[in-house]
């Protein structure tokens, strides 16, 4: 509640004026993010037109219009490495935010030790996600992996491999992703959880709402911006799926765990088709910045209810 | 506290066991693997791939030894020439029927990662700071764009700028340069650090600075005496996600370095076809790596939530 006051004339101020500070202070961010992101975005679009490959650098470089995206389109593989990750995607999001919202409503009943047991669970997503990938392949080894040995306890079998056998393989990813980002949507939801304000749970306590019915009118419509927040975040990056995967499976066995940027580094960097690779990484650019920006159209329409 | 009506607002006793009960199964749950791959980093190489896995083994420090050091296999008249060992890494060796020969790139590997590491992180810091104490105070022509700008870049696919990257690096002579690396890593942190950055800085009344500037200070002083240290704890956590975001990366280390500038990331998974299944050794170099970052997130665990979050509360 500020009180209108009066305009104080503005002092007379030394050394830089405010606005060439302010150019000062930006420029250099701006410039950098030019020169490493959106100059080789640029370099990007460019080489998507051509037939550039990237460990020829003498030949000459031919313009080949858009026959590049033509023949994506047209590729069975990438439409399969398309749905490789909208499957990933698609169920890493839907476990992490059930576990993470589940871990979140738990927590915020702030019983004794919570704090220490929100840092326990924190920990993995604190890890860099291809060691990650490479210490999980060693815990999914049929008869000496951990992972097979507890599953065995229950079902009396080790003998399977999560990461050699075409039907378990998509799993393994999902499953050690969500191992390692399902505290993130726990710790957003928790924050979401704790912005609730007090009296909108009393007032309903007074209007005699049973606990189940405060869970859907006051508890879940104050926390779901925050969880749809998180699960932007989460998307973004698992669309964008690189490091972990391919340290654990490599897009195999086969090619059933090949997401799109696994598809796309093999192009790049293996077969050296650099143009066709750009063309498929400007694919990819542009369905991640469509999706976003009606995601967050949608976020800004719940955020204002 | 009263005990008269169980309310929703304060959970009942027993609402509050059950969840600390459920939340700690999930904690012990979640922490075996990590727990898993330390104790592997103990064992020896045969009970490291034993069936059934074993939980309790004798500790060897063999892992760590042959994470740092490269060895050669030699037949046992050789072995018997030798006058006995002087170390007991040497002794361990040997045990094998083996010598070692020189150490492994793993300590370089792990000096890149904190010359890059720390490199990055204090860049990020200060451009960081910069650009998000303008954005908070200045009247920067098309601010909220260049706020979307620099967000946006947060959504490009590592890859998709990995290929022009590669060639630009190629032609400047920073492909696999420390400086190379430091650049990068700068550039993909500061989305983030601007954002972060400026939610802490536009907590800060304008007031202060102000009142600052009345007693003769440049704007650019009460910057650095007023508001720097307000934001201290916003710093910490802008500078900590850094630091955990260049330490972890992958992506653009796979694609960008092979030698001298190489980080540990992409270094530990080429270390099980080093010594053919040395599951121990990765597992030693995966303890190695993962410490630091364990330790940071148990110590400095207020600002870390603080910062995670500060970013959906906004």
């Amino acid at each position: 509640m500020s009180t209108p006051k009066p305009q104080a004339p503005r002092p007379r101020r030394r050394g830089f004026s405010d606005r060439s500070l302010a150019w000062f202070f930006v420029g250099p961010s701006v410039l950098l993010l030019l020169a490493i992101n959106i100059f080789p975005l640029v370099w990007n679009i460019y080489l998507s037109f051509t037939n550039y490959a990237a460990n020829r650098p003498g030949t000459p470089v031919r313009g080949m219009g858009t026959r590049n995206y033509e023949r994506l389109l047209s590729q069975e593989d990438v439409w399969e490495s398309l749905q490789h990750t909208a499957h990933f995607v698609t169920w890493s999001i839907a476990l992490q935010v059930l576990l993470g919202f589940g871990l979140a409503w738990l927590l915020s009943r702030k019983f004794r030790g919570s704090g220490l047991w929100t840092t326990l669970i924190v920990l993995p997503m604190m890890l860099s996600p291809a060691v990650v990938g490479t210490f999980w392949t060693y815990l999914f080894q049929p008869q000496i992996g951990i992972f097979n040995a507890i599953v065995g306890l229950f079902t009396g079998t080790t003998e399977f491999s999560m990461i050699a056998n075409p039907n378990l393989a998509p799993w393994a990813i999902v499953l050690v992703d969500t191992w390692m980002w399902t505290p993130f949507i726990m710790l957003i939801c928790l924050a979401g959880l704790n912005s609730v304000p007090r009296d909108l749970y009393e007032a309903a306590e007074i209007d005699g709402a049973s606990s189940w019915r405060q869970f859907w009118t006051v508890t879940l419509p104050m926390v779901l911006p925050f969880l749809m927040l998180a699960v932007l975040f989460r998307g973004i990056e698992n669309f964008k799926m690189f490091d972990m995967v391919n340290e654990l499976t490599s897009g195999g066995p086969g090619s059933v765990t090949e997401l799109a940027n696994i598809y796309l580094k093999r192009e790049a960097f293996e077969k050296w088709r650099t143009g066709y690779a750009a063309a498929l990484a400007v694919i990819l650019f542009v369905t991640v910045f469509g999706f976003a920006n009606i995601y967050v159209k949608v976020w800004n329409a719940v955020k204002q209810r | 506290m009263s005990d008269t009506a169980r309310s929703i607002v304060e959970p009942g006793k027993r609402a509050k066991r059950v969840a600390g009960l459920v939340v700690a199964a999930y904690a012990l749950v979640t922490l075996i693997p990590i727990l898993w791959i330390v104790g592997t980093s103990f064992k020896s190489p045969n009970d490291a791939i034993a069936y059934p896995p074993k939980v309790f083994f004798e500790p060897t420090l063999e892992g760590y030894v042959n994470v740092f050091t490269t060895r050669s296999r030699q037949s046992p008249e050789y072995m018997e020439s030798l006058p006995p060992p002087e170390t007991w890494y040497d002794k361990l060796v040997r045990q094998r029927n083996m010598v070692i020969t020189g150490p492994s790139r793993f300590g370089d590997r792990y000096l890149n990662s904190l010359i890059i590491g720390f490199g990055s992180t204090f860049l990020t810091v200060v451009l960081g700071v910069l650009a998000a104490y303008a954005f908070s105070r200045f009247r920067v022509p098309l601010r909220d764009d260049l706020m979307f700008f620099i967000l946006s870049t947060r959504m490009f696919p590592p890859v998709a700028v990995a290929i022009p990257l590669f060639l630009m690096y190629r032609e400047l002579g920073l492909s696999d340069t420390h400086l190379g690396m430091i650049i990068l890593y700068t550039a993909v942190n500061l989305s983030l650090a601007v954002w972060l950055l400026k939610g802490f800085i536009d907590e800060i009344p304008r007031e202060y600075e102000e009142a600052a500037m009345v007693d003769g200070y440049t704007r650019f002083q009460a910057f650095r005496k007023v508001v720097l240290p307000q934001a201290k704890a916003g710093i910490a956590a802008t500078a900590i996600f850094s630091l955990i975001f260049s330490w972890n990366e992958y992506n653009f280390a796979v694609l960008l370095t092979s030698g001298n500038a190489q980080t540990a990331p992409p270094f530990i998974p080429l270390i099980i076809g080093e010594g053919g299944l040395d599951w121990p050794a990765v597992a030693a170099a995966t303890t190695l790596f993962i410490l630091p970052v364990l330790l940071f997130t148990v110590l400095l665990r207020k600002y870390l939530l603080a910062g995670i979050t500060f970013g959906a509360v906004r």
